[in-house]
């Protein structure tokens, strides 16, 4: 590889300010919000346009160069963290709204954009994009797709993959396709959901076409406080069992309780054991229906408080504690890792007590935060940086908790990703077989992998990156992303 | 003898017992395409040099956790099967799969992508499908998703599994979302004297923040017909009902078997004439117009999913339409009708889906109808 030669041909295409190779401006790229790892690019790119991605791809495929494709670098498993002696391409300024259709609640958007800008330019005309991680704020589209970004509304509203109708991409080799278009419906497979998800391993999404639902009218908020993080687990069962189907059902145990009031003073009860959030959202006649439903179950399932936000102000409390309950963890312990597990919503109250001894053994505190209606755990394993065997002891129990979730039955990531964080664990959930029949797909698109190199497949020897200790990202400290 | 040998009928269907027979019959033939139900006979007719393997002894459900809202069986099993054992716990296939009553069977509505009306609340079979097992060229079982309601672990080859015609592999075994069923509904039914009128009415119905169930716009000799169904708690029904008619401007109410009897009829295509075709075109509303334009009046029409998909039958052979839909810009695939061509009009991602195909299928195996 001639380094010289293919820095130049980007010279060529990039004015110096948007070509960085100086040490101090390649540091902010080094991690993203698996901050326990760090590698420094050879480069980084700042495209404009979408012909400048094309591109740079095109160089780096010519000369074989790795690339990483990057939007605000919030990913929790490592997914935007660089490529030593690769490209980072950095997409924040291909942020456009290409197009809103209003009347039929589409949306074509660059890459770049924030997730909740997409909602914010559909808000005038009642509309919204419905996926929500806690991230949203600053997390982007094209970090979204490639991870398959969740969120709290999840079992309702489905994933990322979801609301993504069309992706125009360009792919490692710098072939650029049209996948799916404006639709719901398909004729032929569906390439559009296979891309989504994928990592960044087979390409760059340069233009993105999302569906935009209309905004719910109506919420209705409850917040119920138990005494037992199992009676609230129970509780979650018992409205499943009801027939209703709750936009959200979030869980927080003590430690997280306190945490997120520490930081936001979100107004929850101080001496629960854990913290149930229920909401239903839709037509208000229906709603309100429901929420008749809602309220018999919860009096019911043992809560020794329940309370229903009573204005949009009250709803937007409850909801704060939640979203910023990762970054609130910082408080007690600046250095976790953050789980993402998840197990059959019947199997949580085990998976928890499972942790909680886990946890005792490892002598590490654990707090939970999790999407109790999607199984999906978030487990925050804070440990001591400074020890010297911290990070590794907190790596070894969020491995146990990893094949916990595959023992039981469930998935080793439901919304953050594999990264480079779990790529140990994929084979452990997958069958030789199924991993043969990935990395067959993975060649045929990226003979060179070039493209996010080491992300998903364990053993690219070149990309490992040593975890190092480096506490929070500067823009957590800074309250602007929060881990989720 | 290989299991799969003993019922096979002059090399050209055989009818796997089980999972190992199947994996056998895709690895001892050159050439396979899997049938279900063969109710949708565009997709799933012999033809020359092909070997048909027959999934009706790969049928069942494996595993049912109501509480989960998940479950995995047979790709071979009957749609009306789960259907009946997904009742009985007050719960469905939110996108409302059609052909059940014909037979339809899970793995061919996934491999064929076809959803029906009820898919507007929620999403389509796409939005469902959590996770498979199919046969790969070399007989064995490959995994992909998971059997729990949220997983990114992964390439997602289930969901390309949707609408691939069995491409890609042999879909074994097939793990869905279920949700719980609303349990009351109400259709309104709308006359409009043209397109136009009828197309705005669905656009106020679409941009309102209703929670509908279906939007389907049946295409008549003069004009059309708008049916809306709600579904939801009997107690805040009638309320919305109202509201809707309010939307909509008037609307007479259909309610129970009459109801029932509508929806049926949609999901069974039972307004084809016998004999013709039939061509699923995924649409926005607003390209109803031209499409319209191309195909009226030798065409039957129906625009189901709020203007979403358009079902197409035609009397006579489809080069015409080829042509028409490729003109706009639009894609077919044939559901009923002549074998051996189910794509018509536009493709994209064709160079990505060649990559698929050669790094899951390389020497062709999987034929595609």
């Amino acid at each position: 590889m001639n380094e010289t030669a293919w820095i130049t041909e980007l010279a060529a295409i990039y004015p110096a300010d948007r070509l960085l190779l100086q040490p101090a401006q390649l540091a902010p790229y080094e991690s993203d919000a698996l901050t326990a790892y760090r590698t420094r690019p050879a480069a980084v790119v700042i495209p404009e346009t979408q012909d400048e991605v094309i591109e740079a791809v095109r160089v780096c495929a010519r000369h074989g160069v790795p690339f990483v494709a990057r939007g605000s670098g919030t990913s929790l498993s490592g997914g935007s963290l660089p490529i030593k002696d690769g490209l980072m391409i950095a997409l924040n300024r291909l942020n456009r709204v290409v197009r809103l259709d209003p009347r039929e609640r589409i949306v074509v958007v660059e890459p770049g954009i924030a997730n909740l800008d997409v909602s914010k330019a559909a808000a005038s005309h009642g509309l919204y994009f419905a996926p929500d991680p806690s991230s949203q704020p600053v997390s982007t589209i094209g970090g979204n797709l490639a991870f398959n970004a969740g969120g709290a509304h999840c079992l309702k509203y489905g994933m990322t993959s979801n609301h993504v109708l069309g992706i125009k991409a360009v792919l490692p080799d710098g072939e650029v396709v049209q996948l799916g278009g404006e639709s719901m419906e398909n004729a032929g497979a569906d390439l559009v959901g296979m891309f989504v998800g994928s990592e960044g391993l087979f390409g760059i999404a340069l233009e993105v076409t999302l569906r935009l639902m209309p905004k719910p009218e109506k919420y209705r908020t409850v917040l119920a406080a138990y005494h037992s993080l199992e009676t609230a687990g129970n509780a979650v069962a018992q409205v499943i069992a009801s027939g209703l189907l709750p936009g959200a059902m979030e869980i927080m145990d003590r430690l997280a309780i306190k945490a997120a009031e520490m930081a936001v003073n979100a107004g929850y009860p101080q001496d629960a054991a854990a913290l149930l959030i229920v909401e239903l959202d839709g037509e208000t006649q229906q709603v309100e229906a429901e929420f008749i439903h809602l309220m018999a179950v919860m009096e019911a399932s043992g809560a020794y408080e329940v309370r229903v936000a009573q204005d949009e102000a009250e709803r937007l409390r409850i909801w704060k504690g939640r979203k910023s309950a990762f970054s609130a963890v910082g408080r007690l312990s600046p250095d976790y890792l953050v789980n993402d597990g998840v197990v059959p919503r019947g199997r949580l109250g085990e998976a928890l007590g499972e942790i909680e001894r886990m946890s005792a053994r490892y002598g590490l505190q654990v707090a939970n935060v999790f999407h109790a209606g999607d199984g999906n755990l978030h487990p925050l394993i804070m440990y001591p940086a400074h020890e010297p065997d911290g990070f590794a002891r907190a790596e070894g129990l969020a491995g146990e908790i990893l094949d916990l979730c595959i023992r039981l039955g469930g998935s080793i990531t439901g919304e953050h990703g594999v990264g480079v964080e779990k790529r140990a664990y994929l084979p452990r959930m997958f069958s030789e077989t199924d991993m043969t029949a990935m990395r067959q797909v993975r060649l045929a698109i990226d003979p060179q992998e070039i493209a996010n190199r080491g992300k998903m497949f364990p053993g690219d020897a070149d990309a490992e990156a040593a975890p190092v200790h480096t506490g929070p990202h500067p823009l957590e400290v800074a309250g602007v992303i929060s881990r989720e | 003898m290989e299991p799969h040998e003993a019922t096979m009928t002059a090399d050209v269907i055989c009818r796997p017992a089980d999972l190992d027979a199947l994996c056998a019959a895709v690895r001892d033939h050159e050439r396979v395409l899997a049938r279900g139900g063969g109710t949708k006979p565009a997709l799933s007719a012999p033809h020359a040099g092909v070997t048909i393997i027959e999934m009706s002894g790969l049928s069942g459900l494996l595993e049912y956790e109501p509480g989960e809202f998940t479950f995995t069986a047979l790709a071979g099993t009957p749609v009306r099967e789960v259907a009946a054992a997904l009742a009985i716990h007050g719960q469905y296939l939110p996108f409302d799969p059609p052909l059940v009553a014909q037979g339809a069977t899970l793995g061919g509505t996934v491999a064929a992508g076809l959803s029906g009306p009820g898919r507007y609340r929620y999403g389509g079979v796409r939005d469902f499908i959590l996770g498979v097992r199919f046969v790969n060229p070399t007989g064995e079982l490959v995994r992909s998703g998971g059997k729990v309601v949220k997983n990114a672990a992964g390439f997602d080859m289930s969901k390309l599994m949707v609408g691939s015609l069995g491409s890609f592999g042999v879909l074994a075994e097939i793990s869905f979302k279920v949700f719980p069923r609303l349990p009351a509904t109400a259709t309104l039914r709308q006359q409009h004297p043209t397109l136009e009128d009828a197309l705005e009415a669905l656009y106020r119905l679409t941009a309102a923040p209703l929670d509908l169930d279906a939007i389907d716009l049946v295409m008549e000799d003069e004009g059309a017909v708008l049916l809306t169904r709600l579904a939801g708690l009997p107690d805040a029904l009638p309320d919305r009902i109202a509201r809707v008619r309010t939307v909509l401007g008037g609307g007479e109410t259909v309610e129970g078997e009459a109801e029932l009897a509508l929806w049926d009829s949609a999901r069974a295509f039972a307004w084809i004439p016998e004999g013709w075709s039939l061509v699923k075109v995924p649409l926005t509303p607003g390209r109803i117009a031209a499409l319209e334009a191309g195909v009226a009046p030798a065409a039957l029409r129906r625009y189901s999913a709020g203007g979403q998909v358009g079902w197409l039958a035609f009397a006579d052979d489809l080069m015409a339409v080829d042509a028409m839909l490729n003109a706009a810009g639009l894609s077919g695939l044939v559901i009923f009708g002549p074998p051996g061509r189910p794509h018509i009009g536009r493709r994209n991602g064709e160079p990505f889906a060649r990559r698929l195909k050669q790094a899951l299928d390389p020497a062709g195996k999987f034929v595609e109808a």
